[in-house]
This record gives C-alpha cells, structure tokens and sequence, in this order.
C-alpha cells in the first residue's frame, strides 16, 4: 500500500484509486493526494540550468567576451589560463571559444532534427494509434522496417550521398528519429482513444478531428515533450559521431565532434583539447536526459493522482 | 493470559507526514475484540476504516508514517514488533483478507503452490501433507473440484472463487483472528451474499475473532456483534449491532442510515441527503468533526469536540447533542425553526 | 428467458425508445463467442425511467452501449423517437448524438485529465456551433448551479481536483448542457460513498423533472434501482427475466431470479433473515456457453426437465408485469413496508 492518495468519495470501481483514501483535501482543493504535489526536484532544475545556459551562450556567442574560433590567437597546446580558460588547441586557437561556437551546431543539428522527426513520427502516430486498422498497420510496418536499419550505416548513406552540411546532416538524424518517436506516440495515443472520456466525446457528436486535437492530443503531448529531450540528446550524440567521421559541418567551423577528432590524433602529449569538447558534450546530453525524465516522472505522477 | 481479550486497540493513532500537511488518518481509535465474537467496522471513504485496519495489521508503508498506541493481540503489544517477528504473526495467528483477490495473488504461480507453500511456511508439515491440508481447505470454502483447483491460475477463476481461495489462504494456519477488509465490494450481489455466509460460517466453526470493515451497513447489519461507525479517523459510535439499528445516538449514524435507498420504500421516495462533504483530514477543525453537515449541530459542537462516552454498557458516542435525547431533540427542533438546517450552497455538495 | 420475447412491448402511442431483438456477440478466440446480449427487447416511453438491473456479465452496460450505438449490434432494431438507430452512418448518426446521452460508472475517468471544468462542460456546445461564446459562458454557468457546482471556482480547475461526486455532477452537466431527450446512465452511482450516492439520485431525479428527461439507470443495487424508477427490467446472462413496475417488481416478483437477488441484498435492518429458499446457489455459468433451454436453470431452485429443453417466453404475469420462465413464482420474498420483510412461504400457494 502506497501513502494514500486520493480522497474523493469513491469507495472502489474501475479506478485505481485506493480505497484506503482518507479525504485528503489540499490547500483549497479536495481530491489530490500527496503525489500531485510532487515537484520536478532540485536536480531538474540544474538539469535544465544547464541546458538553457548551453542555448543562451550559443545564441549570443557573439557578444560575449570571446576570441575568434577559427584564428589562432596564441601558441598551440597551451595549458589553461588567466587569457585563455581551457588552454588552446593544436593551432592555437582558444579552446573555450571553440567549445562554445562549436555548440551552436550540435545544438541546432540537436533541436531541429527532433523537432522535424516529432511532427511528422508524432503525426503518424496519432493517425496511427487513433484509427488503428489498416493505417496503423502500414505505418507501424514502416516504422518497423525502418527501426530495423542499422541507424549508423543509413546515417553515413544519406550523408555520404548527398554530402555533408548542417541541412543534410539534420534531415538523416531526423530521419532516423521518426520510427520510434511514431511508435511511441502511437502507444500513448492508443491509451488514450481507449479512455471513457474519449468515449464520451464522440457521445457527444464530436467528429474525429476535434477529438483528436483536443481530447487525445493534450494528454499524449507531456510524454511527446519528455520523450523529445531524450531523443535531444541522443541527437546530439549522433551528430557528434557524425561529426568524428568528417561526414557534418566541415573545419574550420568547429562543432564537438570535429573537436574531439582533432584532438585525438595529440590526446598523449595535450589530452584537454579532446576533453574539453567531449565534457562538454556529455554535461549536455546528460542534462537533456535527467530534464527529460524528470519531465516524463512528474507528468506521469500528476495523472496519477487522478 | 486467559483473561485478555483477543484484540485490544488502545489509543491507536496514525499519521502521515506529507509535504502539505500531517494527515491525521486514525486519530485515536480504541476498539476490543473477545474470541469468538465479530466487530463490524463501518465508515465511508475518507474515514480511516482501511488505514485502521492496516495500521492494526502494522501493514503501512515505513517513511513518513507516525504510528502510537498499543495493539494487544492476546495481550501482547504487536505494535512494537519488528516486521520479522510481526510477519510470524501474519497468517498465523492473525489473518487478513483484501478487498481485491486479483493483488494479492500472484498471477504467476499456480494455486496450488501458494497455498501449499503458505501452509509449509506456517506449519512445518511436508509437501503432501500441506498439499492435502490445502484441498481440504478449498473445500471447505466451497470450491467444487478442489483437487483440480490447485493446478489452476488465479486468472482462470472467477472473482467469487478467488475470494474462496483468498479466504482459504487466511484460514489455512487456523489464525485466532480474521480482518476482512471490504471483502465482497468487488462482487457480485449473489456472491457477495454466498462469500458474507462463508465467512461467518468459518468464524462460528472455528470461534474465531473477526473484523469486517466495509461501508455498507446491510453487511454488518446481521452479521456482527458489535460495530463501530468511523469518521474522519475517529470512532464516533460503538454499540452493539441491534441498538446501533434502533437505537443510534450519533446524527452521522442516523443521518447515514436514513441516506441508503430502502426497498421497503416505495419507488421515487425522496432520499435524506448528507450535505457536504468529509472534512480534509490534512486540516482538522475544531469541535465535532461532523459539526458543518449535522442537522443537531449547536454552537458548542464547532468549538468544543466531544468525548467518546460509554452512556450505556457497550454503548459509546461522542457527541453535545445525541439523537433520541431531550438535548438533542430541542437542537434539531431549534435548528429546523430557524431554518439553519445547512443549505448545500453553504458548505458545497460533494 | 425471454428467448423471442417482446410481449412486454407497449403498444402505446409512440415510445421514445424502442429496443427490439437485440443482439451483440463478442469474440472470444478460438472460434468462440462471448453471448453478451441475446434477443433482448424493452421500451421506454416519454418521461418515464427504466431501471436495468442485473449482476455482472448480465448485458446492461453492453445493452446500453448497443443502444447509444457506441457498439454497433449484431442484429436487432433500435427506434428512437421514430428513428431507426441501426441503419444510420457516420454523419446521420452524430446529428443525432445531442439528443441521446449517457453517464459512465467512473466519475473521473470520463473527464479529459487535462482539460479545464468549464471547458469540458462546454465542450458540446463548441461541438455543434451553439450560441455564441458569451451565451455559452451564460449557460454553463446556468448549468453549474442546477447541478450544485460553484463556476466561478470552477474556471480554472482540473478533474483532478474534484472529488468523486463532483465529477459525476460535471459529468451529467456535460451530458445536459445540450438538452437532451434520453439519459442513460450506465451505474453512475456504483462507485460513489452512500451520502454522496443519495445526493446524485436526488439530483437525479430533479433533473429530470426540470428538463423532462428520459432515463435509463443502469445498476446493480436493486435499491438504488427501485428509488429511482418507474419500470425494472431484470437481466441475466444476456436475457431479459422480468419487467414490471418498479413497486410491482418488488413486491411481487416472480422470476425465481429476481427473487434471488431480492434474498441476496445485505439489509441494513438487524432483524432481516433473508429466504433459505432462494439464496443465491452455484457459480455463473460462462457466457461464452450459457446453458441451453433456460439460462438461469443451472441455479434456479424450481428448475424442471421443461426449463433445460425449451426457452421460455417472456409472457404476462399480470397488470405491466412480464416474466420469462416456465414456473413463475407464485409466493415471492416480499418486501413491502409492513410486510415481515424477506420471509418467502406458501402464502397464496407455491
């Protein structure tokens, strides 16, 4: 038996809510229990800090005090100092500066392919978790034999084929993202169309159109988001990747990945050219995945408490 | 220790602790069971009846849970146990029997095996006999083809079966008392019936003590000796089970029986309502918790809270103002003269 | 039981609804199917308000969501108000969905989590274009206070705030902003405390004074049933037993059935001793292969070689009362006030 939850006059039936309530009332408000109150944590919020503080710098990279990315302003392999913070790379060129341009790729290659592969594998989820049948059938085939594909080998295809640059490089990850962003929008949605209320809308004379926008889509949006993050992160991961194999953004624009490529070829004699580029990366995708599970925790519990 | 009363709840208090408040569940509750006899307890949502019986049980959850009071089983204080020397208890000695057969079997394992493997437990007798042990007990719930019963999974019976089996699983180690908490809520009117007759078939069979706890006053109504009326974490009224009937003191109990539809009652009578709703445990009020719903309601009752009394042998309620008394009489007549019988709009319907 | 039963169908001027030869099957793997309801036949007329009673696995809730078109039937006929429900599609279906609406057991799971109050209750009328939005605003909030909800507390709040028998009353608002004819509720009560269940009923039944509504109340409380209906049509396993008015019904039952379930119900009267006659025997037979002749001959305790061969026509039993069963019975449990309640003995003759 979990801490009681909800109090609402309801002695047992088609809920899960414990008999055992004992008419917690919160400030104001009858009917939520301990778990509706429950918040995102302190470990969000740092989470999310440094996501918003990557985002911000990256976006205003230009005003900030830093050297120019591309030129070599000092001697290579320099430690870190009072001039330059983490040191300078195998040219010469000031390291921080580098990290902080070099998010703005990962970033944007980050953010957009997930927003692409969300609307469009969030659309085919819908359609395909909502009408079932022979709709969800083909689409949830295709995205089967699309998540079959190694992601590795059809991301190098796609690139290699078309060449490299931020566009290419965002359309194959978003490309990639689709399926599984589909299916899981899809089991949500399915979730969902089986709930009374849905029921009670098309009572009601809804169309599916609306029901769709209104009463399936703002409760299958909380896990989209969530699951959005995460895929942020592996996004970035992936352009990373990408990035080591010469197959994005070309130098001398630096992004993480082309840094951390570089940087290898000396990590014996000056290891915090390749370190500081991959700390950065891994800070990042680390917050992306603590926000994005977070995120998932308390929405998940805010129903809950239903 | 002959002397003891089988179960003797003293004081038991139970609170939560949670972000917004201390939520006074069981908020002193005193109850004494003799062998042999049957207690009903009787509230609606809300009013700590299922907390009171996990709390008895010492089945809570460990954080943030404040537990006092003494829980004497056969003179004994259980409430101090650690979970090892209570769960030795568990089954044994004191039985408890859910609401819902479904969680408290395991959808896994075949039948036979748990009720086998909970006899071995308890018993220490072997496989066979165990085995034997646990066809005789599905039996005498009234499992047909007992035998070919224990080879099945508890989602191949129905709900009224898995309660037998549920029953069975509580009675096999013979326990000296038997908590049933809202057995039959989940069934069926015709099996709900046959589960009821069940249980007070194996209390008398066995003399063992029990405790039903529902919400419904039709189950307790022939089948207790005694019952207690619980709310907002508080036994307001204990009395023998006849005179909680026919002679009640406490407005919540009148006011509650007069709220269920009666078939006696021809079609279309006009149901007595409760206004309102409980109370926020998380938030006691001052005075008589059942103050801003009670029709006897005085001034005194929002200030001052009641003691629990024993008016009569057996009989205690707490209240200023009880049903059936001169005081109490004159309250409702006042109330009703100045029209101060609580409106819904005032306190909110439920 | 009713096997080809429409006897009891009124030949009255012009019913609301009129449900003939019913049949939804569901299948069941392997070929078989689940019987949920067989042949069943019932009418309702303007402003009158049929209780359906029955256990579990009875075909109530099915038979209204057959009704409501929610599952399209296997076979059969529903006319309401002159229409013909079964042969419409799509678009002649939902023009006619504002005049027939239902009410769902759960109170909460039937509202969208993440949509205001006010906006689910207004909901219909964004749907079908009615009024403009500040006379929409106007008439929620009309309907808020009919069914005792504060709206200015209300605008910014969520399901999740409201206690059970909140949501059922934002529920029937949602179901009456539109004006419907037909109101089925489909147990709307079952899952909320006694106090809270009565205040429902009565709003119930002042709502459909104010609105003229019909109703259909699905339940399996037989009480809760007879306090709120003018006719009780009694279903087992997918058949109609018996239909009669709802005094009628329960004073003079005839179904061996209904008199079981009559035996079944836990009074709350310590003094009620429930018929040994027609308590509650066997388990329910599966509705994937229910007995042949007779579905409830496997428990009745008046079953005869007759019941097994042949199934029994739903015929007249006196003034508007219908029974499908070979040996009626003749000396019911009755349950009249000022009658000993529950005794069943050979008064007029078995």
């Amino acid at each position: 038996m979990s801490l009681p939850e909800v109090g609402t006059g309801l002695i047992a039936g088609g809920t899960s809510i414990d008999p055992a309530a004992t008419g917690i009332e919160g400030t104001a408000t009858p009917g939520f229990g301990v778990a509706a109150h429950k918040r995102l944590g302190w470990v969000f919020w740092v989470a999310a800090g440094w996501v918003v503080l990557v985002i911000l710098a990256a976006i205003f990279a230009g005003l900030l005090p830093l050297q120019d990315p591309s030129v070599p302003s000092a001697l290579p392999g320099l430690d870190p100092s009072g001039s330059h913070l983490l040191g300078t790379d195998e040219l010469g060129r000031d390291l921080l500066s580098r990290v902080v341009y070099g998010s703005r790729v990962s970033l944007i290659v980050g953010f957009s392919s997930i927003a692409l592969g969300l609307a469009v594998g969030g659309m085919l989820g819908l359609l395909a978790g909502y009408y079932r049948g022979f709709l969800d059938s083909v689409i949830t085939g295709a995205a089967n034999i699309l998540l079959a594909f190694p992601a590795l080998v059809l991301g190098l295809a796609i690139v290699t084929f078309w060449g490299p640059s931020l566009f290419h490089v965002t359309i194959a990850i978003a490309i990639l993202s689709i399926a599984p962003l589909t299916l899981v929008v899809r089991g949500s949605t399915v979730i969902y169309s089986e709930r009374e209320f849905v029921s009670a809308a098309r009572m009601l004379g809804a169309s599916n159109r609306p029901i769709i926008l209104r009463e399936i889509f703002p409760n299958v949006v909380p896990a989209a988001v969530s699951l959005g993050l995460i895929s942020v992160a592996v996004a970035i991961v992936a352009e990373g990747g990408l990035s080591f194999l010469g197959l994005s953004v070309r130098a001398p624009t630096p992004t993480w990945g082309n840094m951390i490529a570089e940087g290898q070829a000396v990590i014996g004699q000056h290891p915090l050219i390749a370190l500081w580029p991959g700390l950065a990366m891994f800070l990042t995708v680390l917050a992306l995945n603590i926000a994005g599970d977070r995120l998932r925790g308390y929405f998940d519990i805010k129903e809950g408490g239903l | 220790m002959t002397g003891d009363p089988l179960l003797d709840v003293v004081d038991l208090v139970t609170h939560f602790y949670t972000e917004q408040a201390v939520v006074r569940a069981v908020d002193g509750v005193s109850l004494r069971l003799e062998q042999g006899r049957t207690l009903g307890i009787v509230g609606e949502s809300g009013s700590g009846k299922t907390i009171l019986s996990r709390s008895i049980m010492g089945l809570l959850p460990r954080r943030n849970v404040v537990r006092r009071g003494e829980v004497r089983f056969q003179g004994r204080d259980i409430a101090k146990l650690a979970e090892r020397e209570l769960s030795r208890i568990w089954g044994a000695d004191i039985a408890m029997v859910f609401q819902d057969p479904m969680t408290s079997l395991n959808p896994v394992v075949r039948l036979g095996r748990q009720l086998t493997e909970h006899i071995q437990v308890h018993t220490g007798v072997g496989k066979k006999e165990a085995r034997n042990r646990a066809v005789d007990l599905l039996r005498s719930v009234g499992i047909p083809e007992a035998r070919r019963r224990l080879r099945e999974y508890p989602h191949q019976l129905s709900g009224g079966m898995r309660q037998r089996v549920m029953i069975a699983v509580a009675l096999a180690c013979g326990p000296k008392l038997l908590l049933a908490d809202e057995p039959t809520t989940a069934l069926d009117v015709t099996v709900q019936a046959q589960i009821l007759d069940l249980l007070t078939a194996q209390q008398e069979e066995r003399h063992m003590g029990m405790i039903l706890v529902t919400h419904d006053l039709g189950v307790v109504a022939g089948r207790t000796d005694e019952i207690a009326v619980m709310y907002a974490g508080k036994v307001v009224e204990k009395a023998p089970t006849r005179t909680l009937f026919t002679d009640m003191r406490m407005p919540y109990t009148e006011a509650l029986i007069q709220s269920i539809p009666r078939l006696a009652n021809p079609s279309h009578t006009r149901l007595t309502v409760i206004p309102g709703r409980p109370p926020d445990l998380g938030r006691p009020l001052a005075g008589c918790r059942f103050a801003p719903r009670c029709a006897y309601a005085q001034d005194r009752c929002s200030v001052e809270e009641p003691p629990l009394v024993e008016a009569a042998p057996g009989h205690s309620y707490a209240c200023w103002y009880p049903v059936g008394t001169p005081e109490g009489s004159d309250a409702l007549a006042r109330n009703r003269r100045n029209g101060q019988i609580h409106s819904s709009a005032a306190i909110g319907e439920a | 039981m009713a096997g080809s039963g429409t006897a009891h169908l009124r030949d009255s001027d012009d019913p609301l609804l009129r449900v003939e030869n019913l049949v939804v099957e569901f299948p069941a793997g392997s070929g078989r199917r689940v019987h949920a309801v067989s042949d069943v036949s019932f009418d309702v007329l303007r402003g009158e308000t049929l209780g359906l009673v029955g256990e579990s696995g009875c075909g109530k809730s099915t038979t209204a969501r057959a009704v409501i078109q929610m599952i399209k039937p296997n076979a059969g006929r529903v006319v309401f108000d002159g229409t013909e429900l079964t042969g419409l599609r799509g678009k002649e279906l939902r023009q006619l969905r504002p005049e027939l609406q239902m009410i769902f057991q759960d109170p909460i799971s039937s509202l969208n989590p993440r949509r205001r109050v006010v906006d689910i209750v207004a909901e219909p009328l964004t749907i079908w274009k009615r009024d403009t939005p500040s006379e929409r605003s106007d008439r929620v909030r009309e309907i808020f206070d009919v069914v005792g909800l504060d709206y200015d507390a209300a605008r910014d709040r969520y399901p999740h705030q409201y206690s059970g028998g909140q949501c059922q009353r934002i529920s029937i608002a949602r179901s009456l902003v539109l004006e419907p004819k037909l109101l089925i509720c489909d147990e709307p009560v079952s899952a909320l405390d006694v106090s809270v269940q009565a205040q429902i009923l009565n709003l119930l039944e002042d709502l459909k004074e104010r609105y003229g509504l019909t109703m259909i109340f699905i339940a399996h409380d037989l009480a809760v049933v007879k306090n709120i209906s003018d006719r009780v049509a009694v279903m087992y396993l997918g058949k109609v037993c018996e239909v009669a008015r709802a005094d009628d019904l329960y004073s003079r039952a005839a179904h061996p059935y209904t008199n079981t379930l009559l035996a079944s119900i836990p009074e709350p009267d310590p003094d009620f001793r429930p018929s040994t006659t027609y308590k509650a025997r066997g388990e329910f037979p599966s509705p994937v292969s229910p007995p042949s002749g007779c579905r409830f001959r496997t428990r009745c305790p008046r079953a005869e070689a007759l019941c097994a061969e042949e199934e029994p026509v739903i015929r007249a039993n006196g003034p508007d009362h219908y029974v499908a069963c070979h040996f009626p019975v003749e000396a019911p449990v009755t349950m009249t006030a000022g009658a000993p309640a529950g005794w069943s003995g050979p008064a007029a003759g078995g």
